[in-house]
């Protein structure tokens, strides 16, 4: 290898450099986000509305007129030429910079909101109180670190979105799920909360972002939110029990039939940023074994911890609460071990002939959660498990999950990790579904016979970190509870050899299968004879 | 325990290596002077485009090879001596064999053309003619590529991914038309024109002119013209890269001579992938295959051969795809340029001109013989089903939704096929 010459040349990449007309886009984008930056170091706009209005069409229209450059003069088609050059999506100076900025801003959202403009006691000051007509229009409170969040981020969907549209134009498949995306974002996260919340002046907190579900809201069942949906009348009930329903019945069924992609990559607000506003990162996630270990135990670990967790916040919200409860503490604890036993039960008495290395570690976590519900009930003092009070335990999740990781790492560290550092590690919902998908689904990325060139372009564009090639080049179906479905893959594939599924359960996991080509029987008899190879 | 000597990292050499180590205990050497370690030739060009660093394009770890216990070593093979069954490396040394397997691949043709080793010129087949690539990048403002393949091709698409004014100098009428039939090869013509290339159909190269410095600075058709350039790509064919084989008493032609076991004249020495040339043709496959796809099936029997009992190359019924800037092509079972005695072609566009479809069958028997298909992907095990059991073409029209291998939501055009091929003349 060569490094100095690639290094040499590329100051000259064509791809590195821009039209006038995207540098003309570029100015206004930024002029938008200047108008944000006045506002936080407290310029005092006249006209608030109109000043945030001229900000954000800024922002959006220069990404349309960018977009519309970049990809309009060139035929349709892959569109990914010196990622690996560009400083800002191939780990350089500017990707380092972006990545410090965008952490920053999520650790001073966090936890200094004050900065930001936001005061709980007296009048938004800043960026938030720039924000204040938008929300006063919405749901007709002033602005909250949070509102000027969801805003930021509806508005990046949406205008990257519409980027990320152009660059796959000849895919519907793509087309298709952005649009997706897209409406869920701005319809189900954003407008239909703000404005319910405007509808239901008591604020209830059970109706911000609707479409999100246990235990990605890993809030569904703390005391506060049980309380103030089973007090929060009709629409809270009907919120509770549709919440159950879609964990136990809606959730797994379209998982079922489609694999996990229905959400993370078709309806997820965070699947959403990374599938738009992440696309550009794609590629950086990291292929290697190694990698793939680690997600494998901090993945399992974040599902014995949500689980657990919430069993035991719910043993305890019951404890407490015996009068608002339908069934009591032991119902509850005895019932979620008896589910929890026909889970464990059934994936090893169907799945015993799969149980690869993939199945044993859930396993493994599934045991564990199990083990951990029955000493539960066993050893329950007042509110106490293991001596953690599981309040505690909640909100360092909460802290642990929600914020420091998808925020902070998740989206922070796109430019340095990919674009689904998040949904990769540390999702809850993610580490769910992955389950059910590698267990019990009819999804699966088929692969063409024998038409593979070993390229690595799929496993270079797999934002979870999938070395699709792997399975490709030896002719075997890619099952993996990580594959959120995006269907980059596929795309990026020069001999169309990647397709994804949704069939027939039986042989959908063919790790014995030969390449087509070759004499159908030597194909048989190379495979009978194999002793196993390791780590290809 | 017999030491196995494979010459070549490629995907024939690899191939070999891993299935020899799946079937048995045997000693692996694999010997190559490329680079350290395989990487997948087919994707050299996405480096270059930046798509893809170069370690992207090595399909296994590093640490694959010694924990399959396949050794490997960097050195170039500069004799092989039969009678004592050792090679001599350019590094000094000797090994001894007990079995040497010649996986040495292809070389770019050169025919002689005035100039053509000149600095500025390059063909495109090594990580080296990359690096070479890359280097002589920099200060390029026009490129001239002569030979109209899938090499030429892809190195037009490189260079078009740095913003370098390409000219394709294509010795024939019409875009790869020794392989393609008319509609496809014009579909591509079109697809390269609409992409800004300047091809020239039916211009072959002449000379390349040097500058004061001894660097090309021109070139000039046989039909006169000359056109400034700051870089040239001979993309015409490649032939067996086998010259370190002269007076090592294997039997040559253009490659190295096997039969059916993949054996040379000499005991103990087989040859495969791009370097092999059968004595024979298989079927209608030419004597030397150069393709990924075949390379690799020889790897796969010889490793039978040599662990198990020898077995024949009896290669499948033939495949290949390719891509021509955005459009994929796919093809399965047998299409020639122009239509065999017994032969009918049924060809179908659609309005875009972007995608085509062309079926071809026995007039008689109405049995599907082989199918282009650009633009639409294809099912390989579909076909493959479908040769083999000798289903008619009507079978093919019938099922058509089952062979498509689109992703979900694309636009689908069986009925409009079908419709086309069934209708009234
Ligand atoms: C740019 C490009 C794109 C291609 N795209 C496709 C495609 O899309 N589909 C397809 O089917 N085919 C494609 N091909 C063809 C395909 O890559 C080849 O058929 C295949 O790589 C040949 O494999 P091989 O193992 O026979 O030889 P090679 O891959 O050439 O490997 C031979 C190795 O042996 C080394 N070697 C040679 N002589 C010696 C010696 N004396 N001592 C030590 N080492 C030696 C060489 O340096 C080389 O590393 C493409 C080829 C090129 C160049
Ligand atoms: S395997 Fe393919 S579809 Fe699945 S996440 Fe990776 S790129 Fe997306
Ligand atoms: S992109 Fe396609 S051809 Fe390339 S390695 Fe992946 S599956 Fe194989």
């Amino acid at each position: 290898m060569s490094p100095n010459i690639i290094n040499l040349s590329v100051a000259q990449h064509a791809s590195e450099q821009q039209s006038s007309k995207q540098k003309m886009a570029l100015a206004i984008g930024l002029s938008g986000l200047f108008i944000l930056v006045l506002a936080l170091v407290n310029v005092q706009f006249s006209n608030k509305a109109l000043w945030l209005g001229i900000s954000l069409l800024a922002m959006v229209v220069g990404t349309i007129i960018y977009a519309n450059d970049l990809y309009l003069h060139h035929p349709a088609g892959i569109k990914n030429n010196g990622i690996w050059f560009k400083s800002l999506t191939s780990k350089g100076t500017l990707g380092w910079s972006i990545s410090i900025l965008l952490t920053l801003f999520y650790v001073v959202i966090y936890w200094y909101p004050q900065y930001l403009g936001f005061h709980a006691d007296k009048e938004n000051t800043g960026l938030i109180a720039l924000f204040d007509p938008l929300s006063a229009l919405l749901n007709g409170h002033t602005a909250t670190q949070w509102f000027v969040y969801g805003t930021l981020y509806t508005v990046a969907i949406l205008a990257l979105g519409y980027k990320f549209i152009l660059k796959y134009r000849h895919s519907k498949y793509q087309i298709v799920r952005t649009i997706s995306v897209m409406f869920f974002q701005l319809a189900f996260a954003f407008l239909i909360p703000e404005i319910l919340a405007k509808l239901n002046p008591e604020k209830a907190y059970f109706v911000k972002d609707i479409k999100n579900m246990w235990p990605l809201n890993y809030y569904m069942f703390e005391d506060w939110h049980l309380k103030s949906m089973l007090a929060g009348g009709d629409l809270g009930l009907f919120m509770l029990l549709f919440g159950i329903a879609m964990i136990f019945v809606i959730s797994p069924v379209l998982t079922y039939f489609y694999g996990k992609r229905w959400y993370c990559s078709w309806v997820c607000g965070c699947g959403g940023l990374a599938e738009t506003a992440g696309d550009s990162f794609r590629h950086l996630s990291d292929k290697s074994i190694k990698a793939w270990e680690f997600e494998r135990w901090s993945i399992h670990l974040v599902l014995v911890f949500v689980v657990v967790s919430t069993i035991s916040v719910i043993y305890s919200f019951l404890s407490n609460n015996p009068d608002q409860s339908i069934i009591s503490r032991d119902q509850f604890a005895y019932g979620a071990a008896a589910l929890l036993t026909a889970v464990v039960g059934s994936i090893f008495y169907f799945k015993r002939a799969s149980l690869n290395k993939d199945a044993q570690y859930t396993l493994a976590a599934l045991g564990v959660i199990l083990v951990c519900t029955l000493l539960l009930n066993y050893f329950w003092g007042s509110a106490n498990l293991y001596f953690i009070d599981s309040y505690t335990l909640r909100s360092w999740y909460g802290f642990a999950v929600g914020a420091a990781f998808s925020g902070v790492i998740g989206v922070g560290f796109y430019p340095l990790m990919g674009s689904r550092v998040w949904c990769r590690f540390g999702c809850p919902m993610a580490a769910i579904l992955g389950l059910q998908q590698r267990l019990f689904s009819k999804f699966r990325i088929t692969t063409n016979g024998g038409q593979c060139i070993s390229c690595g372009n799929c496993s270079n564009a797999c934002e979870m970190g999938i070395d699709v090639r792997a399975y490709a080049q030896k002719g075997e179906n890619i099952v993996r509870a990580s594959c959120v479905g995006c269907g980059i893959c596929s795309a990026v594939c020069p001999r169309g050899v990647l397709k994804l599924e949704n069939g027939a359960l039986e042989n959908r996991i063919n790790s014995n299968a030969g390449l087509l080509g070759n004499d159908v029987s030597l194909v048989a008899m190379l495979e009978n004879h194999k002793k196993t190879e390791r780590k290809s | 325990m017999q030491h196995i000597i494979i010459i070549g990292n490629g995907i024939a050499g690899i191939t070999a290596a891993r299935h020899i180590r799946k079937l048995s205990d045997h000693q692996i050497t694999v010997i190559s002077a490329e680079t350290d370690y395989f990487f997948s030739r087919t994707a050299l060009m996405y480096v270059y485009m930046g798509h893809m660093k170069f370690e992207h394009t090595q399909p296994y770890e590093n640490t694959f090879w010694k924990d399959n216990k396949i050794d490997l070593q960097n050195d170039f093979v500069s004799s092989v001596d039969t009678i004592h069954k050792t090679i001599h490396l350019k590094s000094g040394g000797t090994r001894a064999y007990d079995k040497l397997i010649i996986a040495t691949g292809s070389k770019s043709n050169k025919f002689g053309w005035p100039g053509q080793d000149l600095p500025g010129v390059t063909g495109l087949y090594s990580k080296q003619d990359l690096d070479y690539i890359e280097q002589n990048s920099a200060n390029c403002k026009r490129a001239v590529v002569v030979g109209g393949g899938l090499i030429g091709i892809e190195l037009i698409e490189m260079l078009l991914s740095r913003n370098i004014a390409t000219t394709f100098l294509v010795r024939e009428k019409s875009f790869w038309d020794a392989v393609l039939p008319k509609g496809e090869s014009e579909l591509i013509g079109r697809h390269i024109r609409e992409h800004g290339i300047d091809l020239k159909l039916e211009t072959g190269l002449q000379e390349i002119v040097a500058d004061q410095n001894g660097r090309a600075k021109a070139i000039v058709t046989d039909k006169g013209e000359t056109i400034d350039c700051e870089l040239v790509g001979l993309t015409a064919g490649v032939s067996p890269n086998i010259d370190f084989l002269k007076n090592s008493g294997i039997e040559l032609g253009r490659g190295v001579k096997v039969n059916r076991y993949l054996q040379t004249n000499i005991e103990d020495v087989y040859a495969i992938g791009d370097c092999a040339e059968q004595h024979e043709a298989i079927g209608n496959r030419r004597p030397i295959e150069a393709v990924w796809y075949t390379g690799r099936m020889m790897g796969e029997t010889i490793a039978q051969t040599i662990c198990v009992s020898p077995v024949r190359y009896n290669p499948g019924h033939w495949f290949n795809s390719a891509k021509f800037l955005d459009i994929e092509y796919q093809t399965y079972g047998w299409v020639f340029a122009q239509p065999k005695a017994n032969e009918t072609h049924f060809y179908w566009e659609h309005p875009s001109g972007k995608k085509c479809v062309r079926f071809v069958y026995d007039t008689n028997t109405r049995a599907f013989i082989g199918i282009n298909v650009f633009g639409i992907r294809m099912r390989h095990q579909f076909f493959d089903k479908v040769l083999t059991e000798k289903q008619s073409i009507d079978y093919v029209m019938e099922h058509l939704s089952a062979a498509n291998f689109d992703p979900e939501f694309f636009a689908k055009h069986e009925t409009d096929i079908k419709n086309a091929f069934y209708q009234p003349l």
